[in-house]
């Protein structure tokens, strides 16, 4: 088994991680659904944004490894930061990594995500990062089409039948404290602000707040209370599931060193 | 400046020109492979071509960030270029400014049409500011077999991360649409 690779801590690293592994992971939970989706055109969006989603993973993961190097340190490409890194060196939210549950789960946890990536790719656009403006720029427009998408589906479930409103109402119950740890700031987030790299995460909670509250008020679901639980994903620390993901999405990696197809 | 700096230069010019402009040409004869009737240069994606010591360098901008055609169009035009005898080539992707389905040319749009696709409107740049939660219905589109804007969208993902499904009811047949963005 190759050895997991040690990637840079430099605090612009840590935040290109924190984006490029959250695109990443929820892409890998909505492959999932290839072959098991109710309807076959759904089994086919599924697919097509978790598409869109490694695409943007690949591209912010590709820049995170060329930034180590121009930081001085050793340069790492998309593959290694995907196949070659530990459980405690991933970055995403820890929502992302939750099981994929039902559709209702799904769609719900969709549609929070999509909000908050549009959001934050509206303003990566401006990154004084060229490379990661540009990849923003086209994100964006694949956010806003998944955000649609997932909305239109959350307001259909949670105003639709009693068995679907009572899992729509058991899926935000399940999902809703691990949206906290998104907009919770620290060291990484001021590093980014202060150099024009991103926003804290924190910029995009009020906005956030107010378009997934729109969707919920549509869908007939009342957001649940503020708790005191935060998850720690994106400082490394995971739930016990994160685990089994990488182990399904590096095993071929791991197992044939630089295989490809 | 001398004489001597200039003009290797001003000989190497008319050559450089004629390089690029052959390889236009066989670039307009590089289909996409997922929609096999369109060219590489009508969709838009060869945003410039340019020789740097002696290279081809090709500016491509993907359509989007996890096309999986990616790989395959890059490998296309760089095989097309040197079978044509215009290579070393080089491709160079440039993300930015990011690819809108507004550069499709109008032969493009013909050409999607007439494969059975119905080519992308204008991008409404309106819309996709305040957006609503829930999917509005889209706007009517003409059939491409019978024209008929009696149609409705089934899904709106397709086969390709390009292209959402429709349906006539008029002719009762399904369709593809390519998406504008």
């Amino acid at each position: 088994m190759p050895a997991s690779i040690t990637v840079s801590s430099h605090p612009s690293v840590q935040y290109l991680l924190r984006i490029g592994d959250t695109c990443l992971i929820h892409a890998q939970r909505l492959a999932e659904w290839s072959g098991h989706a109710p309807i076959v055109e759904e089994d086919i969006a599924l697919t097509n944004m978790a598409l869109d989603l490694i695409g943007q993973a690949r591209a912010v993961l590709t820049r995170a490894g060329s930034l180590e190097a121009e930081l001085g340190g050793e340069a790492h490409d998309e593959d290694q930061l995907a196949f070659l890194r530990d459980e405690r060196d991933f970055r995403n939210c820890t929502v992302v990594e939750l099981p994929r549950g039902d559709f209702a789960v799904t769609m719900l946890r969709n549609c929070a995500l999509a909000i908050f990536l549009k959001l934050l790719w509206e303003r990566l656009a401006a990154s004084s990062d060229g490379e990661l403006a540009a990849i923003a720029g086209k994100a964006v427009k694949e956010a806003r089409y998944h955000q649609e998408h997932a909305s239109g589906w959350v307001v259909r479930l949670g105003d639709g039948t009693a068995e679907s409103a009572a899992r729509s109402k058991a899926a935000l119950e399940l999902l809703w404290p691990y949206f906290a740890e998104i907009f919770d700031d620290d060291a990484i987030d001021d590093a980014a602000a202060a150099s024009g790299l991103g926003p804290r995460w924190s910029a995009l909670a009020e906005e956030w707040r107010a378009e997934l509250g729109a969707v919920l008020a549509a869908a007939k679901l009342e957001p649940p209370a503020e708790r005191a639980f935060r998850s720690t994903g994106k400082t490394g620390v995971h739930s016990e599931h994160l685990g089994y993901v990488l182990a399904e999405m590096q095993t071929l990696q791991r197992t044939y060193p630089g295989g490809v197809w | 400046m001398s004489d001597a700096v200039v003009m290797p230069l001003a000989r190497a010019e008319p050559v450089t020109r004629e390089r690029r402009e052959r390889a236009w040409d066989v670039l307009r004869g590089v289909n996409d492979p997922e929609v096999p009737v369109i060219s590489v240069v009508d969709l838009g994606i060869v945003r410039e071509l340019t020789v740097e010591d002696g290279e081809l360098v090709v500016a491509v901008t993907p359509t989007y960030s996890g096309c999986p055609a990616t790989e395959v169009i890059e490998e296309s035009i760089v095989a097309a270029l040197d079978t044509a005898g215009l290579g070393p080539t080089r491709i160079r992707m440039q993300r930015a400014p990011a690819w809108t389905s507004d550069w499709i040319s109008a032969a493009g749009r013909a050409k999607l049409h007439a494969y059975g696709i119905a080519p992308p409107g204008p991008v409404d740049r309106q819309a996709a500011v305040p957006l609503r939660f829930v999917a509005r219905a889209p706007a009517p589109l003409a059939c491409p077999r019978c024209a008929s804007t009696n149609t409705e969208r089934i899904a709106a993902f397709g086969a390709t991360a390009c292209k959402a499904l429709w349906r006539c009811r008029a002719c009762g047949e399904p369709f593809e649409h390519f998406k504008p963005i």
